[in-house]
C-alpha cells in the first residue's frame, strides 16, 4: 500500500559528516558493488565501455565550492543518497504500491515484481535518489542494506550499509534516529545536523553534518620584516633627501 | 524536464479525446447514425489511443494493470480508474446514439463526470509535485481543462462555446506561461539548501559526480531546445488558441471547418504541451549546477 505509515519509533537512517568526507568515492564503488548481487535486479551500466557510459548508482559523490563571507573558500564532497524521508513523496505517488516506506523501521523500499517502471517516484523525489534501470526497466533505490543490516550470517561488523563500512574516513553513520539517545542522534544534536531542502516538506530522516568553522584566515606576511628596511650611508642621505623635495 | 514524445501525444490527444466525448455525453452534437458513430468514434479513438500511447513510457507495460490499485494515494491510479469507468459508463450512450435513440440525459451526465475527472486527475499528477514548481500550481488543472474543453467543443461544431473556450484557453495559457516563469524562485529551493552549504556562504558546483550523462539528467534536466521559448509560445497560443477562436467566430462549422479548426488547435496544443515539459525544472537540477535561462546560471542553454 502507498499510504505512507503512521511515524515509526524506529527511524533507521544515515548521518553524513561534510567535514570529514574527502570525496574518494569508496561508497560509491562499496553500495554498486554490493547491490549488484544483493536486493531485486542487478545495477546494469550502459554502453561501459564507450564514450558515453551510464549506469545505475544508488549514491553519488559531488564536489562543491564554497566562499564565506571572509576567510578562504572551502571544497565540500558531497555524497547524496535516498534520505528515507518520514513525508516521502515518492511513496504515494506510486500507482501500483510498488514503492513503500516500511512500519517498522521507516526503510524506503521498492517492490520491484509491482514495478512498472513509470517513473513518477523519481519525479516525486527532490533529491534524485531514485534512477530507474537502463536494463530491467525498474526504479532502484537505496535500501539502507536492507539484506546486511538485519543479515545474522554476516559478522556483527558487517551489519551497517555497505557505504558506512567501507568509509576509510568514517564520514558516514549509521543508526535509529528515532532514538534521542542512539550515537548517531548525539552526533545530530552536537554538531548542529541539518535536512536537505526543507522547504519542500519532506522531513528526510538522513542528516547532514556541516563542515566545521576553519582556522581565521591570519594571512601571516613572512616578508613583511624584510621589506621595513631603512637606508643607511649615501643611499640614506639620497632617501632623505628625496623626500624632501 | 524531458518532453518525452509518449507523454506528449498520451496527454494531447486523450486530453482532446475526453474532451470530444464529455460534449457528446452532455448532448451538445444531437446527431444519429453514420455521423454520430463519426463523432463518437472519433472521441473513442483520440482518447484510446492517447492511453496506450501513456503505456510506451513505461519501463514494464506489462504490469500496467497493477496500476489501478492505488487510487487511495496515487492521482496515476485515479487517473486510470477515472478512464476506465468513463470509456465504459459511455458506451450505451454511444451506441443509442448510433442507433438513432436517446438514453435519459442522466446517463450521459455520469459519463461526463467521468471524462472531467480523468482530466482533471491527469492534471493532478502534474500538478502534485513540488519537486517542480511550474507544474505544482493551479495553472496546471487549469490549462489541461481548458485544452480538453476547447478540443471537445471545436470537434463537436459549437460555434459559441468554442469561441469561448478558446479564448478562456488563450488567457490560461498566457498566465500559465507567465506566472509560471517566477514559479522556481517562489520556491526558495537553491544550491544552498539542496546541499545545506548557504549557512556558510555561497555554494558553486566544483566538479561533476559522474563524467556522463545519468538517469537524472536525461529525465529531469532537459535544457536543450529551450532557446525557442520565447516564439514557441506565441505560436503555441497562435494555433491553439487564436486561430480556432476567428473560426469559430465567423465561419459556419461545417464538417471541413470544424477539421481543420481542430487540426490547427490539436497543432498548437502540442507545440504547448512541449513546451509544458521542455520549461519545467525539477529541482535535482540544483545538484548538478543546471538550471535553464529561468534560473540565470550556469549550464543552462
Amino acid at each position: 500500500m502507498t499510504a505512507l505509515p503512521p511515524p515509526s519509533a524506529r527511524k533507521l537512517g544515515l548521518v553524513i559528516d561534510l567535514d570529514t568526507c574527502v570525496g574518494c568515492q569508496a561508497c560509491v564503488t562499496a553500495c554498486k558493488g554490493w547491490n549488484d548481487q544483493g536486493y531485486g535486479v542487478p545495477l546494469s551500466d550502459q554502453n561501459a565501455w564507450g564514450s558515453e557510459p551510464s549506469g545505475t548508482f544508488l549514491n553519488r559523490v559531488h564536489a562543491y565550492e564554497v566562499q564565506p563571507d571572509t576567510g578562504p573558500a572551502q571544497v565540500v564532497n558531497f555524497p547524496r543518497s535516498c534520505l528515507h524521508c518520514e513525508n516521502a513523496p515518492c511513496v504515494t505517488v506510486c500507482p501500483t504500491g510498488a514503492s513503500y516506506k516500511r512500519a517498522e523501521d521507516g526503510i524506503v523500499l521498492v517492490n520491484e515484481d509491482a514495478c512498472i517502471g513509470c517513473g513518477l517516484c523519481a519525479w516525486a523525489c527532490p533529491y534524485g535518489a531514485r534512477e530507474l534501470d537502463g536494463a530491467a526497466g525498474v526504479m532502484k533505490k537505496c535500501t539502507l542494506c536492507v539484506d546486511r543490516i538485519y543479515n545474522e550470517n554476516l559478522p556483527e561488523a558487517d551489519r551497517v550499509p555497505a557505504c558506512v563500512r567501507t568509509c576509510p574516513t568514517g564520514a558516514r553513520h549509521f543508526g535509529d534516529l528515532g532514538d534521542s539517545e542512539s550515537a548517531v542522534s548525539r552526533l545530530v544534536a552536537e554538531r548542529g545536523g541539518y535536512d536537505l531542502m526543507p522547504e519542500l516538506g519532506t522531513s528526510p530522516v538522513n542528516k547532514y553534518l556541516p563542515p566545521r568553522a576553519k582556522g581565521a584566515d591570519e594571512r601571516v606576511d613572512i616578508l613583511a620584516p624584510l621589506l621595513d628596511v631603512k637606508a643607511s650611508g649615501f643611499a640614506g642621505w639620497l632617501d632623505r633627501l628625496l623626500e624632501k623635495i | 524536464m524531458h518532453p518525452a514524445p509518449s507523454v506528449i501525444i498520451f496527454t494531447v490527444l486523450s486530453g482532446a479525446g475526453f474532451g470530444l466525448l464529455f460534449f457528446l455525453a452532455l448532448g451538445a452534437a444531437p446527431v444519429f447514425g453514420l455521423a454520430a458513430l463519426l463523432l463518437w468514434g472519433t472521441g473513442y479513438a483520440l482518447a484510446v489511443i492517447g492511453l496506450l500511447a501513456s503505456t510506451f513510457h513505461l519501463g514494464n507495460p506489462q504490469r500496467a494493470l497493477r496500476a489501478f490499485t492505488q487510487w487511495r494515494t496515487s492521482w496515476l491510479s485515479r487517473e486510470g480508474w477515472a478512464s476506465v469507468g468513463a470509456l465504459l459508463l459511455l458506451v450505451p450512450v454511444a451506441l443509442a446514439a448510433i442507433a438513432g435513440g436517446a438514453l435519459p440525459p442522466v446517463f450521459g451526465l455520469v459519463g461526463a463526470a467521468f471524462c472531467l475527472a480523468t482530466v482533471a486527475a491527469t492534471s493532478m499528477i502534474y500538478a502534485q509535485l513540488k519537486t517542480v514548481p511550474r507544474w505544482n500550481y493551479w495553472t496546471t488543472p487549469a490549462l489541461f481543462l481548458a485544452f480538453a474543453a476547447t478540443a471537445g467543443a471545436i470537434l463537436t461544431g459549437r460555434n459559441l462555446p468554442a469561441a469561448i473556450l478558446s479564448a478562456a484557453l488563450g488567457v490560461v495559457l498566457v498566465l500559465s506561461f507567465r506566472l509560471g516563469d517566477g514559479r522556481f524562485a517562489r520556491r526558495g529551493a537553491s544550491l544552498g539548501t539542496a546541499t545545506g552549504l548557504g549557512r556558510l556562504g555561497a555554494p558553486r558546483v566544483l566538479a561533476p559526480a559522474h563524467t556522463s550523462s545519468n538517469y537524472l539528467m536525461k529525465e529531469m534536466i532537459h535544457v536543450v531546445g529551450r532557446k525557442h521559448s520565447r516564439r514557441l509560445r506565441w505560436i503555441a497560443v497562435i494555433f491553439a488558441s487564436v486561430l480556432p477562436l476567428l473560426i469559430m467566430l465567423f465561419v459556419p462549422p461545417v464538417p471541413p471547418v470544424v477539421a481543420v479548426a481542430a487540426l490547427l488547435h490539436l497543432a498548437g496544443a502540442f507545440v504547448a504541451r512541449w513546451l509544458f515539459f521542455a520549461e519545467a525544472e525539477h529541482v535535482v537540477g540544483l545538484y548538478y549546477g543546471q538550471r535553464g535561462p529561468e534560473g540565470g546560471t550556469a549550464g543552462g542553454g
